[in-house]
């Protein structure tokens, strides 16, 4: 049981969040909505555990995740905005790290994402969309239980949207948690909707 | 804890991919060491006498030049929240990255500094001297600008602010690093200077990664 209870962010000397609240079971999913700037990605910072919250508590089956971040770490399997490819490295390569910190298979999660034929090409041979779907590769690695995504769409054509919605589904299927910014239509069945900014 | 081997592992691939980085630094000392003769005159008891002491010098400004990019490119591609997302407590990412820029900086400066050593008429009697200080000085200066690189994360100016951070910290390096090669002195000064510069090695060794850590988390907020 992942939640999140009165969460309070101050930026500056703005308030960015204020009395966000939610709570993930096993399987569940939570899709994060709201105009540009009315605070997804701070939030989904938080509750990875990168960020702060200046009030408001974050718990995982009770326990505060920031008296132990580094233990909440390796829960999250982070994609942020930015895909953190290393240009210069081969798209196989760009995973090693990842698979060895988090476990799971290059070869699989490559193929997984349709990006196998593309492995041994450097990755600044690769396309907006195609760096996308190695950082969604590399995120999925080792399976991780709680999936943070921000705007995990962004340059996915419509068939790698759907191998995106499957891989979603099956990761709940077994008992995973997603919490999604997107400001399109992601296919997740049954995720509840939060709104920010709504105020 | 277990990716404290694997991120050794990429900084060094990158390094290797990204070479003319490594070499650069490289070449930059050997090209600052070259002109002192040009400039002072090729007599070699001056050069000898103020050999230490260019060789200190280069080494510090090499060893600042590949610092800004240690964090900074992790840090613009999205990279630094996987790191500090990969289960590594900060200060050991910090740790990991001081040793690889130790292996692919400091390393080097040393292999290279004996040649540039002979170039400069330095006296043989303080060429060991010279090897042996450098070891825990450049690992010094690599836990040194680990730290000053993740505090100025974020920051606007950046490439400036580091050095002016970080110089000022590396004078005892320089200062015990070079006294303990100067051929004036006694064997007796040289060990004493030796010893000061390893004690402030291992006075940084936890301070250092500590410092970065808490740079990075501030960087991650």
């Amino acid at each position: 049981m992942f939640s999140a209870t009165n969460l309070l962010v101050i930026r500056g000397d703005r308030i960015v969040l204020d009395g966000v609240s939610l709570e993930l079971a096993p399987g569940d999913a939570v899709l994060l909505l709201g105009r540009n700037g009315a605070g997804k990605s701070t939030l989904l910072r938080s509750l990875a555990g990168l960020r702060r919250p200046d009030a408001g508590t974050i718990t995982w089956n009770g326990q505060d995740i920031f008296a132990d971040r580094d233990t909440h770490a390796t829960r999250v399997a982070w994609l942020s905005h930015l895909d953190a490819i290393k240009p210069g490295l081969s798209a196989r390569e760009n995973l090693r790290f990842a698979a060895r910190t988090q476990g799971g298979d290059i070869g699989d999660a490559l193929a997984s994402l349709n990006l196998s034929d593309l492995a041994d090409l450097p990755a600044r041979m690769l396309s907006a969309g195609q760096k996308r779907r190695l950082s969604l590769a590399r995120m999925m690695l080792g399976g991780r239980p709680l999936w943070v995504l921000d705007e995990p769409t962004n340059g996915l054509d419509t068939a790698s949207v759907a191998l995106l919605a499957s891989a979603l589904a099956m990761h709940r299927a077994v008992g995973g948690m997603v919490i999604a910014a997107t400001h399109i239509d992601l296919s997740l069945p049954g995720a509840r909707i939060l709104e920010l900014g709504a105020r | 804890m277990k990716a404290f081997f694997p991120l050794i592992g990429r900084e060094l691939g990158l390094a290797m991919r990204h070479g003319a980085d490594t070499v650069a630094a490289l070449l930059f000392f050997v090209v600052v060491a070259v002109l002192f003769p040009l400039a002072i005159g090729p007599e070699p008891g001056a050069l000898g006498r103020m050999a230490p002491g260019i060789i200190w010098v280069g080494a510090l400004l090499a060893a600042l030049l590949p610092l800004e990019r240690l964090f900074g490119a992790d840090y613009e591609d999205g990279s630094l929240d996987l790191l500090l997302l990969s289960g590594l407590p900060p200060a050991l990412i910090g740790l990991a990255k001081a040793i690889s820029h130790w292996l692919t900086t400091g390393l080097p400066l040393i292999v290279i500094a004996a040649p540039i050593a002979v170039m400069l008429h330095l006296p043989s009697a303080s060429m060991l001297p010279l090897l042996v200080g450098l070891l825990p000085g450049t690992l010094t200066l690599s836990l040194l600008g680990t730290a000053g690189s993740a505090i100025i994360l974020g920051a606007r100016r950046g490439a400036v602010l580091l050095p002016i951070l970080v110089l000022p910290l590396a004078t005892p390096v320089v200062i015990f690093g070079a006294s303990g090669a100067d051929p004036g002195s006694l064997p007796a000064a040289k060990l004493q200077s030796l010893l000061l510069e390893s004690a402030f090695f291992v006075f940084c060794l936890p301070l250092c990664p500590i410092a970065a850590g808490a740079g990075l988390r501030a960087a991650g907020e």
